[in-house]
């Protein structure tokens, strides 16, 4: 009984009929995931890198992560379009892989109810980690699917869970690539035709009393393709502006916020993160400290201080972005030179906004990015006023940083030495 | 007695593990690698977060694919097929049987829950917060997406009719012929 298991149900290798089920198959959804996997894996480790998590607290939303941070770097600033497209194709790519996912997961079903479900060692270590493999790819479809869409129900910090689940989850990806792949190679080379049931090369894959076909193998494959486009179509226009974005139907930024200079994508509002007329009326000041001294300027000593331009994106780890815009304001270089730094000595700078609390009302910029002459501390964008949900009085705008990075409603710049 | 050699010590290693050293070499890397970010991962919400991954590894096997194995089975048996023995092949040149009709469901029905199973959280106006985060409307998700439902299934019908006619025409004209030969 052991031995041959239950001779109903789906441990029984005549439970499973589809005829379309075989390595062939198999092997195709396996080539598209290993290579969608890959660019998701690296797009997501650079978007990590984008935060300057090494640079203060304030940027590292994962400070326990040690050695998993060996290879952070600067962000650069140029060029100024990076992040919107790293992070755009990490978003983009994550969902239109969702139908191939689904569909490789579909074509190896019979292999989980294999019996007898452990033969050796070897197997019984193979099938703890595609527990790791199938729930971290789970795990982290899931978690980035529901937090593009603002629905924070996952169990803490999407950064905390995404960040690691990501290192849980390529470990399995790896080995099982590695067992795998030669098969999968073999596998499309011999094409689509059906070896037989107990054959090596059908790997517990084909079915030894498959049903009539009620469709061609090319057509599920077009099935799923098509599943794919289908999502890519109504997800992909949020990153870009004009009437391209009215494309993605159900993306989370796929609408048109207004119009006027101001009528861009807003990641968070002025009122859903609490800020008061009175935090930003006339009593608003922008305190500037650094090398031991300290200047107060209102709005109207900002404005007198000499205006440069910048045509920079708003690019937001949620994978949406807003075309270039038109940003006018003061240098953050300029700013330093208030307080005596010079250009060239021109450390970091920690920049505050009037938020209370909340993981992204402070941020540290790096030297690169403070002496970048298109980081600005900007007051108007595309010729008006900045509206108070794009962060009026003044918010940093900085080449290739993350939207986050871009602190709305500042108050408060402190010039520091790296530490 | 002789030392065992390399070919025999590595035969007794696979027949008592069931692989190569390197197999196994492999995967003891990738589970201390999932080890060292794992402790990071349940730090905090640890049952929450072993519920949630161990929940996603099943999501698919155990709770989706059965239910839409079992509609696809019952879409089939409603369309007639499964019931009777040998109905035609999957596409017959000119001639609509049970199996092609079943993909005219099949297709656009896939299509329209995919969509549904990623974005259900605003479809469903499951984010409450949604509208003041973002400064957008966030009814217009649910008539979008069953608009989009709409087109996919009318866009199969209107594939499905003109399959149909040419077949019609078809099976007219192949009357035709067979009178005039039996003349």
């Amino acid at each position: 009984m052991w031995a041959t298991g239950p001779q109903r149900g789906p441990t029984h290798p005549e439970f499973w009929r589809s005829p379309l089920r075989g390595p062939w198959l198999t092997a195709v959804f396996g080539v598209v995931l290993l290579i969608g996997v890959t660019v998701l894996f690296v797009t997501g480790l650079l978007s990590y890198a984008a935060y300057d998590p090494d640079l203060a607290a304030v940027n590292d939303q994962t400070p326990d992560k040690a050695r998993l941070g060996f290879y952070l770097f600067p962000w650069p600033t140029s060029p100024y379009w990076l992040y919107r497209v790293t992070q755009g194709l990490h978003v983009t790519l994550g969902v239109v892989l969702v139908p191939v996912l689904l569909a490789k997961l579909w074509s190896v079903i019979p292999k989980l109810f294999a019996w007898p479900p452990v033969r050796s060692a070897a197997q019984a270590a193979e099938r703890l980690s595609l527990l790791l493999l199938v729930g971290g790819a789970g795990f982290e479809f899931v978690t980035g699917i529901l937090n593009v869409q603002l629905h924070y129900v996952f169990p803490g910090s999407f950064y905390t869970l995404h960040f690691y689940g990501a290192w849980v989850f390529i470990g399995a990806f790896v080995v099982h690539v590695s067992f795998r792949l030669k098969r999968a190679v073999r596998a499309l080379r011999a094409g689509p035709r059906q070896p037989p049931p107990d054959s090596e090369e059908a790997a517990g894959l084909v079915s030894p009393r498959p049903a009539e076909p009620t469709i061609t193998r090319r057509g599920a494959l077009g099935m799923v393709g098509l599943g794919s486009l289908a999502l890519l179509v109504v997800t992909a226009g949020q990153s870009v502006d004009g009437w391209l974005r009215r494309t993605a139907l159900l993306a989370p930024h796929g609408q048109d916020p207004g119009s006027g200079p101001n009528g861009f994508q807003i990641n968070k509002t002025a009122a859903s993160v609490g800020i008061r007329a009175t935090d930003i009326g006339p009593a608003w000041r922008l305190t500037v400290r650094g090398a031991g001294r300290r200047i107060d300027l209102t709005y109207a000593r900002l404005l007198d201080m000499p205006q440069s331009q910048a045509r920079l994106p708003i690019a937001c780890v949620e994978g949406w972005s807003t075309s270039d815009q038109q940003w006018s304001g003061v240098r953050l270089t300029e700013l330093a030179a208030l307080v005596g730094l010079g250009a060239e000595h021109a450390p970091e700078v920690l920049v505050e906004s009037v938020q209370r609390g909340g993981p992204f009302s402070s941020v540290v910029l790096s030297t690169g990015q403070l002496r970048d002459e298109r980081s600005l501390l900007a007051v108007r964008v595309n010729g008006a006023v900045l509206s108070r949900d794009h962060g009026y009085p003044a918010r940093v705008i900085v080449p290739g940083a993350p939207g986050v990075h871009n602190t709305k409603w500042v108050t408060r710049l402190t010039f520091r030495e790296p530490s | 007695m002789k030392p065992p050699t390399a070919q025999a010590a590595r035969t007794a290693f696979r027949r008592r593990y069931g692989a190569s050293p390197l197999h196994l070499l492999l995967v003891l890397a990738s589970f201390a690698l999932a080890c060292y970010a794992g402790v990071r991962l349940l730090k905090g919400d640890a049952l929450g977060v072993a519920v949630w991954f161990v929940g996603a590894a099943l999501l698919h096997d155990l709770v989706l694919l059965p239910l839409y194995a079992v509609t696809d089975l019952a879409v089939q048996r409603v369309l007639g097929h499964r019931s009777g023995e040998g109905e035609g092949e999957v596409k017959v040149k000119g001639k609509v049987g049970p199996r092609a009709a079943v993909n005219h469901v099949r297709v656009p029905a896939f299509v329209s829950g995919v969509l549904l199973l990623v974005y259900w959280p605003l479809v469903l106006r499951q984010v409450g917060h949604y509208t003041v985060t973002t400064g957008l409307p966030a009814d217009v998700f649910p008539g979008r997406w069953l608009l989009i439902t709409a087109c996919l299934f009318a866009a199969s019908a209107t594939v499905l009719a003109v399959r149909l006619w040419n077949g019609g025409r078809e099976a007219r004209r192949a009357r035709a012929r067979a009178r005039r030969a039996g003349k």
